[in-house]
């Protein structure tokens, strides 16, 4: 496949993206009680981000974050030019699920990004920001952490709030949340992007200041890792 | 290595054709790793860990499939035997006393055969409902002789026992509770990581655990040391 390109390259000296690298990449939830939803990654230049720690996130990354809507980001990487692929699992990746698919990266974007909701969760993410893809065949193996956008209060609360600015959590798809919580905090001290703290809970399933359950919601990072074979 | 390999099996195929496993397996050199294992954990107590030298294809666990029975019952009850007893012919260790926090264990593996050179070792973190530790299938092959590789070990979660940390469910001293038992009752039933316990002092009063229990990843430090 690369040769047949790097030949139409020639011939046509058109301006057709060449493709520098074949990609394999596995992708596994690594949480006892999360889902992740959809995921998003992105290969793109040096200096393109998806989101940067301790800086506001993007409406997008709120987006995602808050909701699980990956099409602002889909959007914004493809104005960049990035080499996108948008929710290669088909909807949600379950704990201990593992995601396979190819990227085929352009020459210049060498620098691989990605972000998923974790649920439930009010804003928390599993992230990767610029892992510059190694150039040598191989496999590489990473452990991603988990990231708070810091754009809502983490109330645990699950009432189905998804969208951008709206309290509370959309839904547990492992359906172990509990319900008519007071709720945990109603503020958001650091506004920024920051490694999530993690999630408090309770074993209250009618009441209680969360509705999510502290014996199954809580992580410990890593949640993700990330299998890349160069070929 | 990998060239050692082939030049011994040619080696074989102009002695003996015949004999050609056998021979080639007797060519190779004894390789011996020397292999320490350290509890950093606050104040979770390991069972007596096992490790186990073994082909590339084989594992103790694997992320998101659910446990074998073996597993089972090493990260319900700590006892690791039945792991062991997965590949009885192979180079193997089975450590005599629990690995309490702060403490090493080392010990050697050894072999002459190539094709066992993956690296795999559990014990359960005893304060827990089916909490356990370990490296899952360390590629040996590659190492060089007296360089000591590190290596840090998540706590995983065997997906077999709910994490009630109720009492009468943990087998190790906070408890003194039950430790194997064939029902499977855990919400996500097969191996992941461990999000960790909640503990009595963390506001779940019905938990057997206190805060002196809790833990974070990494929970194992091991140092891998080909002679």
């Amino acid at each position: 496949m690369k040769k047949i390109l790097f030949a139409l390259a020639l011939s046509a000296t058109s301006t057709a993206p060449s493709f520098a690298q074949d990609l394999s990449i596995s992708f596994t939830n690594l949480t006892h009680g999360n889902h992740f939803t959809p995921l998003f990654f992105s290969a793109h230049t040096p200096d393109q981000q998806l989101f940067e720690i301790n800086t506001e996130a993007s409406a997008s990354i709120q987006a995602m974050a808050e909701g699980g809507d990956i099409a602002g980001l889909t959007a914004d990487l493809e104005a960049l030019n990035a080499d996108i692929t948008a929710n290669p699992a088909a909807g949600v990746t379950a704990p201990g699920q593992t995601v396979n698919f190819e990227m085929n990266t352009q020459d210049i974007n060498n620098h691989l990004s990605m972000a998923a909701m974790i649920l439930p969760t009010n804003d928390g993410f599993v992230g990767l920001d610029s892992l510059a893809i190694p150039d040598e065949a191989g496999t590489y193996v990473y452990y991603l952490n988990g990231y708070d956008a810091g754009t809502e209060a983490n109330d645990e609360i699950v009432n189905g709030g998804g969208a951008p600015g709206v309290a509370g959590i959309p839904a547990d798809p492992l359906g172990a949340n509990g319900s008519n919580a007071s709720g945990v905090t109603n503020t958001e001290n650091n506004t920024n992007i920051h490694i999530h703290r993690g999630v408090v809970g309770d074993t209250s399933t009618t009441g209680g200041a969360s509705d999510l359950d502290s014996r199954i919601h809580r992580w410990l990072n890593p949640v993700a890792r990330l299998v890349i074979e160069v070929k | 290595m990998r060239n050692f390999a082939s030049k011994a099996l040619l080696g074989a195929t102009f002695t003996a054709v015949t004999m050609l496993t056998l021979t080639a397996c007797d060519q190779n050199p004894k390789q011996e790793y020397h292999i320490s294992i350290t509890n950093i954990t606050h104040g979770q107590p390991l069972s007596p860990p096992v490790a186990l030298l073994h082909e590339k294809t084989f594992s103790f666990w694997s992320i998101g499939e659910q446990a074998n029975e073996a597993l089972e019952i090493m990260a319900e009850g700590g006892d690791g035997s039945d792991l062991l007893s997965l590949r009885p012919d192979h180079p193997q260790f089975h450590s005599e006393a629990p690995l309490f926090p702060g403490e090493s264990i080392e010990f050697t593996l050894e072999t002459r055969n190539n094709s066992l050179r993956s690296l795999s070792l559990a014990g359960m973190l005893i304060n827990t409902n089916d909490g356990f530790s370990g490296l899952n299938g360390i590629e040996l092959v590659g190492l060089k002789a007296g360089q000591s590789s590190v290596y840090y070990a998540h706590a995983y979660d065997a997906g077999t026992e709910f994490n009630s940390e109720l009492s009468n469910t943990i087998p190790g001293p906070a408890d003194g509770g039950e430790g194997f038992n064939a029902e499977r009752d855990d919400i996500t039933t097969v191996v992941t990581l461990h999000g960790g316990v909640v503990s009595a002092d963390d506001n779940f009063t019905g938990s057997t655990l206190s805060a002196a229990d809790k833990f974070d990843n990494p929970t194992l430090r091991i140092v891998v040391t080909p002679l």
